[in-house]
């Protein structure tokens, strides 16, 4: 009898199951891709909002500095006109523009709102810098110093580059962790273990299968996920050394399934599985920075987080993704995680019963 | 004939439980076998350990000439089981499921659709599993167990929470199984179901078998009155119980019961009055003989 054979048919019967189930598709592929839509779509477009000021009458100093600054002023301040001082005021007063700015003689007036410090310091800045130009225009000379901004990150770094990878990991923590102890439960409770028990098929076999299955169902996810981030409307760029997150996904699931078959062996319920693995996997993408960038978080939370393998995915794949660090980059990470996917088969090993009796 | 299986002095404990407690019994080949009793009796216990599932405390199993613990692959071919829950992969048709179970033996794919024909499930090759009716799934079960064609099949408790239209016709099927020189062990409460289908059952109760034999002898055995009933107001009671042969008789209002160890004498006094109007003569019953072992009293 063909091992091979067996394995082969037994992952196809496995992945049948998993395509005709409806909710497990809609919970590990079509909800993470839901939360990329909404995450890309909110903040993939992200940009400080611009200081609103208004333009009562004629302000020449102000039309003068917008004309020549080569756009660099309309990226942060929106220009309006105001025909009528009294309205421009009671705009400023209820929220509805940052400033009011109108020239008499010589003199730049500028009328904030003391509500927003932030947006009123912003525009006093930028009235004063205008001035000072205007000022330094005037007296006919060059000016002597000059400031010259330069971004630290490439362009492309946007929220998009963060999301991707770290929604897809959580994604796979949740199809992976879920499935294996799902998996597991329902085989015992429902004598499948013990019904592969008395057939003549190698049990490696059985679960090599079980776990080829899963693999391949992460690839898929990795892939539709990419695809989409990649729409221009999300517009995630690769980094050039990506193929790399693809050994990181099958490590990530490997460590993802052993946790799964520890609770699905400790567990004796389909209920308490599934509690137990909302209970691991919710901290986890949290924690694990699925959800939002753990850079800003405290220390003792960032310190928690590298208990869970999603961590390490998670950095690991937006270093090559997002980041577009180096193929070794992820040698670390995926070390990590394969370190994880045996202490948990092994724990899982121990705690293996048959049946449930 | 040729012994399938041997179990010598098997014991089994859970805790202070003796699951099984001394079982002896051998099974020949071809042979129709039963094991009777009680929920707890111990008959899964006793056939999980036969299987090669449990390891027993005490007592030594061969099966085909092998011991089936630990694991033996070489014997696993060999013989079938039907387990007592559906045991089936999730979301997977009929055939798919045959399909990924003869897999496990190296059985090719082709085979399945001659399986359910088999089983009369040809119409349902595409349906999945949990679309199937109790009856449905159990022959589908049964088709699982023979797909690699064993030589030796563990039914346990097949018809359990069947309608009787189903009993039957899977009785039809575990008949034609047998008759085509497979050897059967089967666990049943069902008295009839041993009655009607086993060569020789075993009777256990709290770990030990009571009783050993083919049904009819068991019966027979037992010396039970057969019970004479006729539409009570007939006969007057205290007249039955004069007639010739009659040890009791008893009205309850609708019928009237007579129990005798010698029926035909009691038939033709019957006769004579002319009080045969809508008789029914039962005699004992493996069910007699299984209460007469077991006791009454209902144990919850």
């Amino acid at each position: 009898m063909s091992t091979l054979e067996s394995f082969k048919s037994l992952s196809r019967a496995m992945f049948l199951g998993f395509r005709r189930d409806r909710g497990a598709l809609f919970f590990t592929v079509l909800f993470p891709l839901m939360f990329l839509v909404i995450f890309g779509g909110v903040f993939g477009h992200q940009s400080t909002s611009k200081v609103k000021v208004l333009e009562i009458g004629n302000v020449p100093i102000l039309d003068q500095a917008m004309a020549h600054g080569s756009g660099e002023l309309g990226k942060t301040m929106k220009l309006s006109k105001a025909s009528d001082k009294h309205g421009a005021l009671h705009k400023v007063t209820k929220g509805d523009a940052d400033a009011a700015v109108e020239q008499v003689g010589n003199q730049l007036v500028v009328h904030y709102s003391a509500a927003d410090q932030v947006k009123s310091g912003t525009v006093q800045g930028l009235m004063n810098s205008i001035v000072q130009g205007a000022n330094q225009a005037a007296t006919g000379k060059p000016p002597a110093y000059h400031v010259a901004a330069q971004q630290v990150e490439d362009d492309s770094l946007k929220a998009i580059q963060f999301f991707t990878p770290s929604l897809l990991g959580w994604a796979l923590a949740s199809a992976g962790v879920f499935g294996a102890s799902q998996t597991l439960v329902t085989w015992r409770t429902k004598g499948i273990l013990r019904r592969l028990q008395l057939s003549p098929a190698p049990i490696p076999t059985v679960f090599a299968a079980r776990v080829a299955v899963s693999l391949a169902v992460a690839l898929v996810q990795f892939a539709l996920f990419v695809a989409v981030a990649q729409l221009p409307f999300f517009g995630l760029k690769l980094g050039h050394y990506w193929w790399m997150a693809i050994p990181m996904v099958l490590s990530g699931v490997l460590a993802f399934l052993a946790i799964g078959m520890v609770i699905g062996a400790w567990a004796k319920t389909q209920e308490t599985a599934q509690a137990v693995t909302q209970l691991v996997v919710l901290p986890m993408a949290f924690l694990g920075g699925s959800f939002f960038p753990l850079d800003a978080s405290p220390t003792w939370m960032r310190t928690i987080a590298y208990v869970f393998p999603l961590r390490y995915l998670n950095t690991g794949m937006l270093n090559v993704m997002g980041r577009g660090l180096g193929p070794m980059s992820a040698l670390p990470q995926m070390g990590i995680l394969l370190g994880f996917a045996v202490v948990g088969g092994l724990v899982a090993m121990r705690l293996f019963r048959w049946d449930s009796a | 004939m040729a012994e399938t299986i041997g179990v010598n002095g098997l014991r089994k404990r859970y805790g202070d439980v003796n699951a099984v407690d001394g079982v002896t019994f051998s099974v020949d080949e071809g042979e129709f076998f039963g094991i009777l009793g009680p929920n707890g009796a111990g008959k899964t216990t006793t056939l999980e350990i036969v299987e090669g599932l449990r390891q027993a405390d005490e007592g030594t199993v061969s099966v085909l000439g092998l011991p089936p613990w630990p694991r033996n692959p070489r014997l696993l071919p060999r013989i079938g089981v039907q387990l007592q829950a559906s045991s089936f992969f999730e979301r997977l048709t009929a055939r798919e499921q045959l399909q990924t179970f003869g897999s496990l033996y190296g059985v090719p794919a082709k085979k399945a659709d001659a399986m359910l024909e088999a089983v009369g499930l040809a119409d349902k090759a595409d349906v999945r599993v949990e679309k199937l009716s109790g009856g449905q799934a159990q022959r589908l079960s049964i088709a699982c167990a023979l797909v690699h064609d064993p030589e030796l099949v563990f039914l346990d408790e097949p018809t359990a929470a069947l309608d009787p239209q189903a009993r039957r016709n899977l009785w039809d099927v575990l008949r034609t199984i047998n008759t085509e020189g497979r050897t059967i062990v089967l666990t049943t409460h069902y008295m009839d179901e041993a009655e009607s289908l086993c060569d020789r059952v075993a009777i256990m109760d709290a770990g030990r078998i009571l009783k050993l034999g083919p049904p009819a002898v068991l019966v027979r055995g037992l010396d039970a009155p057969a019970r004479i009933s006729i539409a009570s107001g007939v006969l007057d009671a205290a007249d039955a119980r004069q007639l010739p042969g009659a040890d009791e008789a008893d009205d309850d209002g609708v019928s009237l019961t007579i129990s005798t160890r010698d029926p035909s004498a009691v038939v033709a006094a019957m006769a004579a009055k002319d009080a045969l109007d809508g008789v029914q003569i039962r005699g004992a019953t493996l069910e007699d003989v299984f209460l007469e072992l077991t006791g009454r009293e209902y144990r919850a």
